[in-house]
């Protein structure tokens, strides 16, 4: 883990973290959302979990975005805050 | 002081985990929507994951797979336990990924049925729906 890499990407998962909860749409939080999984999947590469890694990055960032944007058109992509 | 400094500097992992716990915690609470609400939950706990992933590692070691002959010659080879990071908090963290995105899909078809009987997700109009009746 060299830490100028590290803080860069550790920036951009709390840039998305931020972005995910204040946009007022629900389909951009589901891409905010699945570019913070990818992120915290780098960050893992980094860190020496490679395993955490492609878990996360099949699971986390691919089924959780799956799910979130069927769960959307289901329902309303609308949100007050 | 200086020994501080250096100890919150060298640490800025933990720092960041517990910025991005907050974020986490605050959409948990500070939301209205119920998919804010389940984003928020989910950033909490890959917040507690990168906390137990930042326990494992260790400066100057590589990735947790014995290098050189993976066959008979790997019994006889010389390891050194500083050499490789620490893999117990990742397998730990194996089963977290999979648990949260368990809750999340479940959640999610929770929140689907709630929008089909009451046509909103917003926690307050769900409240006054619940109390009209």
């Amino acid at each position: 883990m060299s830490w100028p890499i590290d803080l860069v990407i550790l920036t951009f998962v709390i840039f998305c973290a931020i972005a995910a909860i204040s946009v007022r749409d629900l389909l951009g939080t589901a891409i905010l959302f699945g570019a913070y999984s990818f992120m915290m999947c780098l960050l893992w590469a980094v860190m020496g979990a490679v395993d955490v890694a492609f878990t996360e990055a099949s699971v986390g960032a691919g089924v959780s975005t799956v799910f979130f944007v069927a769960a959307v058109f289901r329902t309303s992509r609308r949100t007050k805050d | 002081m200086p020994e501080l400094l250096d100890l919150i500097v060298d640490k800025y992992n933990y720092w960041l985990y517990i910025v991005l716990m907050m974020i986490g915690l605050y959409a948990m609470i500070g939301k209205n929507n119920l998919i804010k609400k389940l984003v928020g939950m989910n950033i909490f706990q890959t917040a507690i994951i990168l906390f137990y992933v930042s326990i494992g590692y260790k400066k100057g070691a590589t990735i947790p797979i014995i290098q050189g002959d993976h066959g008979h010659g790997a019994a006889d080879a010389v390891i050194k336990a500083a050499d490789y990071i620490n893999p117990l908090p990742h397998v730990l963290m194996l089963t977290a990924i999979v648990v949260s995105v368990a809750t999340f899909g479940v959640a999610m078809a929770l929140c689907v049925k709630i929008y089909q009987r009451y046509q909103t997700l917003e926690e307050d109009e769900l409240r006054m729906r619940l109390s009209e009746k």
